[in-house]
């Protein structure tokens, strides 16, 4: 009897720690991911660096990766710099009409309001982006051509910019009002209760308690943007350009690397390695970013959970 | 009882001073402008791609394969079909992984532990890596490297290292949507069930599992709507526009993002406009599957 008992126990027990392993081998799966994202960005960027020197890369100017003998140059500053511009004129878009949506659904909205408004946010963030690409360029840039009279190059960065900036405006509307709904109501009593007015409320009450996670949505948003691929790919042009002008053509990194994979660029040549040292530098980037926007996110959750 | 006190003191204040009024309703204006601009966006875009795509969909225009030639002959049947194998193959590969993932972060690992700190700062980073970054995985690793989809593949793009690199990029997205949905169900349940002598994985089975399901079914459909609308993995892991056959799992493929952006670079307005037939279908897709969603969490979502 005893010893029936026992064995019973032990069989289950074994099938019990079988199945946990299984689990946590699904989960480790993320982390092999990460690792495998890791190792081949380093060896494929040695084999690049081992032709280009780093500092060629980082500093010149001249970027020309698929051009043909001579002329051919790896100098990545004006594709940084297209990155990171494009990157700006969208967060001067998302950042204002962003966190004014995501005060908006917080603070202001009825119950009722917000049933409507939150799906028809949320539907904006579950637009493919190859939709805004299309809408950029069959649309947006006319429009901006002909009824704004702008003198635009049909590939720019303009248009780009500014359907990115709409591309990430869920994001930072979404990560904010989050952030503003964790907020306790008793500050917000509190602050009423003082004589301030709804708008003190909201603005030096309710933005500040809840700024790490605003800034965290901020952190989120510039991160989507940098590492945006398809609509700067359609609207805004097949190369980067050092230059504040906004209505040549924009390139940023993510747009340079799908678009060698869609050129015949043949695989070993040093243009074809050059996909994984932007693509190196990219998630660098967006690496550095979403770790300071989870700390961040991690503080608000802190203070009022 | 404290809400009704607030809006009293309100109206005391607002009474008290009536240039705080004017900025309030100032203030008040300029965030309803914000709202009014993204919805304002979100109905030309939609409105424009109807405009032009509508017309287009005809069941030739489903069917019929694409044609560099007749813009009124060309179809997207390899994208269709492609899309929606993708679609499948994806499920198959994160429902178990994802699901299985989120079981042990809820129910088997320490939180104070480092590696399972790890495991989860490492899945919030995933969710917001760039999506071409996973392109170069599925290219490098998938497609020509080691794992080669066993084989499969031999070193040339296929629909299945499509859907691998797809499920991949997806994965965070089921894995967190997963864990909420396991949260949700009360710790009450499990502990009946452990005290009527069930297993760790009998209660997880039999009724955490069943509990969370409509949350995790809304998950799983979330991260196939993301998955499908993805351009830039399947661009580098080499999907191509133009097919003349049906796709298979281990050969060469299309699928409506790619049909899509092939269309939209078109010199020539009458292949460009295609863009927005393809469009209306993709998103069409989409609308079917978030109605599903929505229908499961209605009709299955547990109330404890």
């Amino acid at each position: 009897m005893d010893g029936e008992l026992v064995r019973t126990r032990t069989r289950r027990s074994v099938g019990e720690q079988a199945i946990k392993v299984l689990l946590a081998g699904a989960a480790v799966l993320s982390v092999l991911t990460t690792i495998g994202i890791v190792v081949t960005l380093i060896t494929e960027s040695s084999k690049f660096f081992g032709e280009v020197p780093v500092a060629d890369f980082f500093l010149r100017t001249d970027w020309a990766p698929l051009a043909g003998g001579a002329s051919q140059s790896f100098g990545v500053v004006p594709l940084l710099w297209s990155t990171l511009y494009l990157t700006a004129i969208a967060l001067l878009v998302a950042i204002p009409l962003g966190l004014g949506v995501g005060i908006y659904l917080a603070e202001y909205a009825s119950p009722r309001v917000r049933t409507i408004f939150k799906p028809i946010v949320e539907l904006l963030a579950g637009i493919p982006t190859i939709v805004f690409g299309y809408f950029a360029l069959t649309f947006f840039t006319p429009l901006l051509q002909d009824q704004l009279g702008i003198d635009l190059q049909v590939f720019n960065g303009l248009s780009g910019g500014i359907i990115l900036g709409i591309l990430v405006l869920p994001t930072i509307a979404s990560v904010s009002e989050d952030a503003m709904s964790a907020v306790p109501q008793s500050l917000r009593e509190g602050a009423f209760g003082l004589g301030a007015a709804k708008w003190q409320v909201v603005l030096r009450v309710v933005v500040p308690a809840a700024l790490s996670g605003i800034v965290a949505a901020l952190v989120l948003g510039a991160s989507r943007a940098i590492g945006e691929t398809v609509v700067i790919l359609v609207a805004s042009g097949n190369n980067p350009n050092l230059t504040f002008d906004l209505t040549v053509a924009h390139q940023n990194m993510a747009a340079f690397i799908a678009n060698v994979a869609r050129a015949d660029v043949s695989a070993g040549s040093v243009a074809y390695a050059t996909i994984f040292a932007v693509g190196t530098t990219l998630f660098a980037m967006t690496f550095v970013l979403n770790l300071v926007a989870i700390r961040f996110v991690r503080r608000y959750r802190q203070v009022y959970e | 009882m404290a809400v009704a006190e607030t809006a009293v003191t309100r109206k005391v204040v607002e009474r008290a001073s009536s240039g705080a009024r004017t900025k309030d309703l100032l203030f008040r204006a300029a965030l309803l402008l914000c709202l009014f601009v993204a919805v304002l966006f979100l109905g030309v875009l939609l409105v424009d791609v109807a405009i032009d795509g509508v017309p287009l969909i005809t069941p030739d225009f489903l069917t019929n394969f694409p044609s560099r030639l007749f813009p009124e002959q060309s179809g997207i049947r390899p994208a269709l079909v492609g899309t929606l194998y993708l679609m499948v193959l994806c499920a198959a590969f994160i429902v178990p992984v994802g699901v299985a993932a989120a079981v042990y972060l809820e129910e088997y690992a320490d939180p104070s532990r480092w590696y399972n700190r790890l495991v989860e700062v490492n899945i919030q980073n995933l969710a917001s890596v760039p999506s071409v970054v996973y392109g170069i995985l599925g290219l490098a690793f998938i497609v020509r490297g080691p794992i080669d989809v066993w084989g499969l593949g031999r070193g040339s793009p296929t629909l299945l290292a499509g859907a691998l690199t797809l499920g991949l990029l997806v994965l965070p997205v089921v894995i967190i949507v997963s864990r909420e949905a396991i949260r949700a169900v009360p710790p009450s349940i499990r502990e009946g069930a452990l005290a009527l002598g069930a297993t760790k994985w009998q209660t997880i089975w039999k009724m955490v599992l069943p509990g969370a399901l409509a949350g995790i079914a809304t998950g799983v459909i979330l991260a196939l709507s993301r998955a499908i609308g993805e351009t830039a993995p399947l661009i580098l892991v080499g999907a191509i526009a133009f097919r003349l056959t049906d796709p298979t799992i281990d050969g060469q493929f299309s699928a409506l993002p790619i049909a899509i952006l092939q269309a939209a670079g078109e010199p020539r307005p009458e292949f460009q406009v295609l863009a927005a037939g393809a469009i209306v279908v993709l998103l069409v897709v989409l609308l079917l599957m978030n109605s599903v969603a929505i229908y499961l969490r209605n009709r299955y979502e547990q109330k404890w």
